[in-house]
């Protein structure tokens, strides 16, 4: 468990990270949401003490970082696959943080074995690719087998495998009841990892729930349906006060509707549903919404307002960098 | 248009491509995907001209790169966002680009635009963080507004905006008819982003087709079927009709059927004879990474396994509970010490894929439901306070679990 | 947490990486070799000398002339035993490992100087011992009045030097702005301070110049320095313990 309390963090005039406060509990993977320049990374370094809060709290396990003995076995963190010596092994760059914390040597080979780094261990890491010191840095999470895990942006460089396994890496911790927290910008590897999600913008908490709950309250969800009656089920669902609206392809559409109270509705007026499947916005889309203010480099096509995210569509930005330029010596 | 036909490149004994022959088409966006090590990255410079075929050529336009006029106004790459002189302005590494090709400054300023870094466009790039150098790597793809388009891992280092921007970006090129070929190991983005796909694996073609064909090619599409929760008997009775009408049901997490092989009018038929009242009935198609995963089997480079973790002493967190002599068989660790199931026996990847309840390949069902000794529900606590003589030996009886709870 | 563990740790560390190796012995090889040749030269030189000179004739000072220039390899040891962890981001894994930074700093700075004390003081006898060699007739032997001192002394001059190197690349962090300045300033500003009558009395206390009076047994004819050898060492000791101090001021204070 990680509990934050009113964390703060001014660099100068800027403030950072401004009065942070929640918990992220063990059993489930909790994503830690922002966009860039929101306060993620400083909030993860002050977790881990290498930063000092300006004001406020953060304790793990209900203990100060730097009051842990051996806080590897507490606390395992992926925080920047560079956090290695280049000119050390991967074997002895784990075996040099397994001793400061008392691990024993064949845990080393263990984890190396886990992340699949057996056969590199004895080169150096400089010569590994942006994948393979990523896996070197969740080896020296798994090091202590701790409670609480830590990632920043585990997928980075990873092949489809690597992401897949760490994907369900993550899971399995959280299954076993740990504390598993990542951070990430892939909403939609996010989507299909955490269960519960804590959204930060320009340092403030925007959003501390559920997945689930997310979604739903950050955009729009609807009930898609089918059926060889449809004239029959419109009368049935404006019988019962719903608003169906109909779709390109022929489907019907219920904003807000629950698929159960429809399913009971279809049965009762003897109707067959050739679908009733309840529709989400993409976790990507809620985020967008949510966060649509606190991002710092918009890409823009040149008229105002272009930064929000919904102006962004695919006939707004090129159409700028093909106008009004070239022409004369696209000829030549 | 690009073109590759018989294309091999060897590096002394090794063989990085091997015969590869494609075609990538205007006005779709086309992933390029394959594990680490299969030959992308080979693939790409050869088509920029950066690497001569030992065999075989690639054409784009029906010119290979080299002999392109003005190639940099007919082919835009982003091929490595580290390849800028860290110390030069933003804007000027842009102009110095737009110079040797003759595009006017003007140009330059409009692409900053476009790819949002106006307002840094001053600075040495040094100080650029990954996104801000990709976007500046993407601004000198499309500096010479060309016909075809190089991306590697566009995405990378991108925050969400930038993400959705940049999938935007290559859907809307592709619209006006362009030629968008993207690499990239983020299945999710690409199921979202590409029309077409590519595979390699060890350098030679695995697949070329349609992004849908792809999925339905590698994996079963299947339905989602709920039953109403307050009556647990329909859920039998639905059950039984579909298997007997030949169906495959399978439970999932949250009390809903997954069931392949009936499609969904038939399965309403099915479900109206039954007198079974549905709650949901959805068609879903599996996702683009568990066909990947399924197609490119035997060609990784670095594979993962299960933590075995007996070599650590369990040492007690101060305020964690007196470890419990449990080492009920299966309990203890939900999968975490499991092997790799045998199916997967002699295959050289490492996760066991699809297979439902198995020790890292169970996204769907974590919990191992169907694991029998799971009955009190497993303290958490408890597992990381097991001392190490009592770990090692779940991790041999879970030898036979994953197999029972599947 | 054990500061025996951040000890083997910082072993590990210290013992893994290719630039222990070659800045030790590169302090070594060039500490012994131009030694060797100096006294090479200043044997043959003896012949032509006043009488003068005959009489500040030091055999064992002239031995260890070759660390004027071998000390530059070990303030390169010093510096990169530490800054390496920063310049590589290593160090935000070492102190999520081992939070408290008291422990960390100076486990690490106990391994470093130990590994660069055995070293320095097999440098200093070995320059001592084939210097006197070359030197032949005019040689001194351990036995001697004060050869004794100034041959051990050498060992803790010279990792004196790389513990100060350590002090200041803790404050400083980056490899290259602690060698920008620490290698000029032991190569050519102390030496021209000392050099120059007006700036001597200044110079005389800089860390080096007071240090090396230990690795003399015979005074040089005009000699005015207001401290022996063992007060020489003391000042530069006050000079290292100030550049730790300072180092581990700032690593406590600031953000990792």
């Amino acid at each position: 468990m990680i509990e934050l309390e009113g964390l703060t963090k001014r660099y100068g005039e800027k403030l950072a990270v401004n009065r942070l406060t929640f918990t992220v509990r063990p059993g489930m993977v909790t994503g830690f949401l922002g966009p860039n320049g929101a306060g993620k990374s400083t909030t993860m370094r002050m977790m881990l003490g290498l930063d000092r809060p300006t004001a406020g709290d953060v304790r793990i396990d209900g203990q100060h970082y730097d009051g842990l003995r051996d806080p590897l076995k507490y606390i395992g963190a992926l925080l920047d696959a560079k956090g290695m010596h280049g000119g050390r092994s991967a074997f002895n760059h784990l075996l040099c943080l397994a001793q400061s914390n008392g691990i024993p040597k064949s845990r080393v080979h263990e984890v190396l074995d886990t992340v699949g780094l057996t056969a590199v261990a004895r080169k150096k890491a400089k010569g590994f690719s942006l994948g393979m010191g990523q896996r070197l840095g969740i080896a020296g999470a798994l090091l202590g087998d701790p409670r609480i895990l830590m990632f920043d942006e585990p997928v980075n460089g990873l092949d489809p495998e690597g992401i897949h396994w760490i994907r369900t890496l993550m899971k399995s911790l959280a299954a076993q009841g740990r504390t598993v927290f990542v951070s990430s910008h892939l909403m939609s590897e996010m989507a299909l990892t955490a269960d519960h999600l804590v959204v930060i913008g320009q340092g403030r908490l925007l959003a501390d729930t559920s997945m689930a709950d997310f979604i739903r309250q950050n955009s729009r969800s609807y009930v898609r349906i089918r059926s060889p009656q449809p004239e029959q089920l419109l009368d049935a669902l404006s019988g019962a006060g719903i608003i169906a609206v109909r779709a390109v392809d022929g489907a019907l559409e219920v904003d807000g509707g629950k698929p159960e109270h429809i399913g009971e509705l279809a049965a009762q007026h003897q109707v067959a549903l050739h679908e009733l499947s309840p529709q989400q916005a993409s976790l990507e889309e809620a985020f967008m919404r949510l966060t649509a203010e606190s991002v710092e480099y918009h890409a823009h096509s040149g008229p105002p307002g272009a930064g929000r995210p919904d102006a962004v569509t695919p006939d707004a930005v090129t159409p700028a960098s093909r106008q009004g330029w070239g022409s004369d010596w696209k000829k030549g | 248009m690009i073109e590759a036909v018989g294309l091999t490149k060897r590096y002394g004994a090794k063989t990085a491509v091997y015969n590869l022959s494609f075609q990538v088409r205007p006005g779709a966006v086309t992933g390029f995907l394959g594990p680490n090590g299969s030959g992308k990255s080979t693939t790409m410079r050869m088509i920029l001209g950066l690497d001569n075929p030992t065999s075989g050529q690639v054409t784009i336009g029906g010119f290979p790169y080299r002999k392109l006029p003005n190639a940099p106004r007919q082919v835009g790459a982003l091929l490595d966002a580290k390849a800028v002189h860290g110390g030069r302005h933003a804007r000027n590494h842009l102009l110095c680009l737009a110079q040797l090709s003759g595009i006017p400054a003007r140009r330059v300023d409009e692409v900053l635009g476009v790819v949002g870094l106006q307002d840094v466009a001053k600075r040495r790039s040094k100080g650029f963080s990954l996104g801000m150098g990709q976007r500046l790597g993407i601004a000198a793809a499309l500096l010479g507004d060309p016909q075809v388009l190089l991306f590697d891992e566009p995405v990378n280092g991108l925050d969400p905006e930038g993400i959705l921007w940049v999938r935007n970006l290559m859907k809307s090129l592709a619209a006006e008819g362009r030629t968008v070929f993207v690499s990239s190991h983020l299945m999710s983005e690409m199921a979202l982003t590409a029309d077409h796909l590519i595979v390699i694996g060890r350098g030679q073609l695995l697949s070329d087709m349609s992004v849908k064909d792809f999925i339905s090619a590698n994996s079963a599409d299947f339905a989602r079927v709920r039953t109403p929760d307050t009556e647990p008997q329909q859920r039998e009775k639905l059950s039984a009709a579909l298997t007997e009408a030949g169906g495959q049901v399978l439970p999932e997490q949250d009390g809903a059927l997954r069931v392949t092989g009936l499609p969904l009018p038939r399965i309403s038929d099915l479900a109206h004879g039954a007198d079974v009242r549905l709650w949901e009935l959805s068609p879903h198609q599996a996702s683009l990474e568990e066909a990947y995963m399924r197609m490119t089997q035997g060609a990784v480079d670095y594979r993962s396994t299960i933590d075995q973790r007996s070599g650590l002493q369990q040492e007690m967190p101060p305020g964690a509970m007196p470890p419990p002599q449990m080492p009920v068989a299966g309990q203890g660790q939900p999968g975490w010490y499991a092997p790799p199931p045998p199916q997967q026996g002699g295959q050289p990847f490492a996760m066991p894929q699809g297979q439902p309840a198995g020790p890292y390949g169970a996204p769907a069902a974590p919990a191992a439901p169907a694991a029998p000794g799971s009955t009190g529900g497993p303290n958490p606590y408890a597992q990381a306070a097991q001392p190490s003589a009592a770990a090692a030996q779940p991790a041999a009886s879970d030898l036979t679990k994953p197999e029972d709870a599947r | 947490m054990a500061a025996t563990q951040v000890v083997q740790s910082e072993w590990t560390k210290i013992r893994s990486v290719a630039s222990t190796v070659w800045t030790l012995s590169l302090a070594a090889v060039v500490t012994v070799a131009l030694g060797m040749l100096i006294s090479l030269l200043s044997a043959d030189e003896w012949a032509t000398m006043s009488p003068r000179e005959r009489l500040s004739f030091d055999p064992t000072f002239i031995s260890f002339a070759g660390m004027s220039l071998g000390q530059l390899a070990m303030i390169v040891f010093g510096v990169l035993v530490v800054s390496n962890e920063y310049s590589t981001g290593m160090i935000r894994t070492s102190l999520a490992a081992v939070p408290q930074r008291g422990t960390f700093l100076f486990s690490k700075l106990a391994v470093a100087t130990a590994l660069a004390f055995v070293v320095s003081l097999a440098t200093s006898f070995v320059a001592f011992f084939l210097g006197q060699a070359m030197l032949g007739e005019h040689s001194a032997s351990l036995g001697d009045a004060g050869v004794l001192r100034a041959v051990l002394g050498g060992g803790l001059y010279m990792t004196l030097i790389a513990v100060f190197s350590m002090g200041v690349a803790a404050m400083l962090r980056s490899p290259m702005l602690s060698l920008g300045i620490l290698m000029p300033f032991f190569f050519l500003i102390s030496a021209i301070l000392g050099n120059v009558s007006a700036t001597k009395k200044v110079g005389q206390f800089l860390p080096d110049q007071a240090g090396s009076k230990i690795m003399q047994v015979v005074a040089p004819a005009d000699n005015d320095t207001p401290y022996g050898p063992w007060g020489g060492l003391g000042i530069m000791v006050l000079w290292v313990a100030v550049a730790l101090l300072g180092g581990y001021t700032l690593l406590k204070k600031r953000d990792a």
